[in-house]
């Protein structure tokens, strides 16, 4: 469980600090996820016959399925911020909801197409 | 006994905050199962409405409440590092179509942010408000990371966001159904781009296959959104 925990640290401290020095106008906690998979990967390159438990580090599947099973309740500190918002919400709802609504559908229906598209074509 | 120090005391110290998440999030969950898990009851909304009208009925300001919730919101970090599992797990299921995917998905989440920006434009929204409808599409943590980056305000973005999945959830089904895409893995793209987590788990629910290319594409537009929107932000708007 700390094995796990502690290589999740590590990797977002890593993609802060990188996303700071190199000025990146990316989330260290993103850059945090690629430096992890992207690690998890090239392990599996280079130490094919190295011991696999899932995925790979003692206790990270563990955490990460913790973390992931419960990700709703870490929004939750953020979505009460929306009492402050009282005003903004008043004012634009109108457009938000059209751009939510609107929005979601029309992205679903075109990515949905272009992946079946797509993925006719190349098998 | 003083009551008027007592809730000095609660309003002041973070383990009031962080119970009361705590709770809320346990009755979102309950609720959602009185509901059957239908995608329209969602438990993330559930809590931050119970929590939202205890702080109006209270007159307990967000700052004091979120310095007790902060502890749980650390947690968004290590939790976004941690999608790279089941993006690893499921790689070599989606490894052949991953050039497919990834093509879907960029033009779904360009579609995403342009919607969200263009409709702000057209009704002449505050530019605040158009940088945090801007990542809707993006899982929630790095959503506000991005609308934090742009000049949004993550607090409201959580909420566009959060609204985004659940609509995308109760509706994308039917969408599908009518464009007609039948292929389960583009049903799944087409969850995972438009509807995040909540889509995933929707998508999870009705077919395995579906269920990961949703989480697939979660990932992919994550990352594609964090690394393209800012950027493109600061070339045309910023």
């Amino acid at each position: 469980m700390i094995g796990g925990l502690t290589v999740l640290l590590l990797c977002q401290l890593a993609g802060e600090v990188l996303a700071r020095t190199m000025a990146l106008p990316v989330p260290g906690p993103v850059i945090g996820m690629v430096l992890l998979f992207t690690s998890l990967l090239l392990r599996d390159r280079f130490a094919p016959d190295a011991p696999r438990p899932d995925p790979g580090v003692p206790g990270l599947g563990q955490v990460a399925d913790a973390l992931l099973t419960h990700l709703g309740l870490l929004f939750i500190p953020a979505g009460v911020g929306v009492v402050v918002y009282g005003p903004q919400l008043a004012r634009w709802w109108a457009p938000m909801s059209l751009a939510i609504v609107i929005g979601t559908l029309l992205t679903i229906a075109l990515t949905g197409r272009i992946a079946q598209f797509l993925m006719r074509r190349m098998g | 006994m003083d009551l008027t120090q007592i809730w000095v005391y609660l309003a002041r110290d973070p383990l009031a905050a962080l119970t009361a998440t705590l709770l809320a999030w346990m009755a979102g969950l309950q609720l959602a199962t009185l509901f059957r898990r239908h995608p329209a009851a969602n438990p993330i909304i559930f809590a931050i409405a119970i929590l939202a009208g205890l702080l109006l009925a209270t007159g307990v300001d967000y700052r004091s409440y979120f310095q007790g919730a902060q502890f749980v919101h650390f947690l968004l970090g290590p939790a976004t590092v941690a999608l790279a599992v089941p993006l690893y797990r499921q790689w070599r299921h989606v490894r052949a179509s991953a050039t497919a995917a990834l093509a879907a998905v960029l033009a779904g989440g360009a579609m995403a942010a342009l919607a969200g920006v263009g409709f702000g434009v057209m009704f002449g929204v505050a530019p605040e408000v158009i940088a945090s409808l801007a990542p809707r599409s993006v899982t929630t943590p790095v959503a506000m990371g991005i609308a934090e980056q742009i000049g949004g305000l993550p607090g409201l973005t959580a909420t566009v966001v959060l609204s985004s999945g659940v609509v995308g959830a109760m509706l994308g089904p039917i969408v599908l159904n009518v464009v007609r895409v039948r292929d389960w893995r583009a049903r799944g793209l087409a969850m995972g781009t438009a509807a995040h987590g909540i889509g995933t788990a929707r998508a999870l629910s009705v077919n395995a296959t579906a269920g990961a290319f949703s989480g697939l594409a979660m990932g992919l537009n994550a990352l594609a959104t964090a690394l393209l929107l800012p950027l493109l932000w600061r070339l045309f708007g910023g």
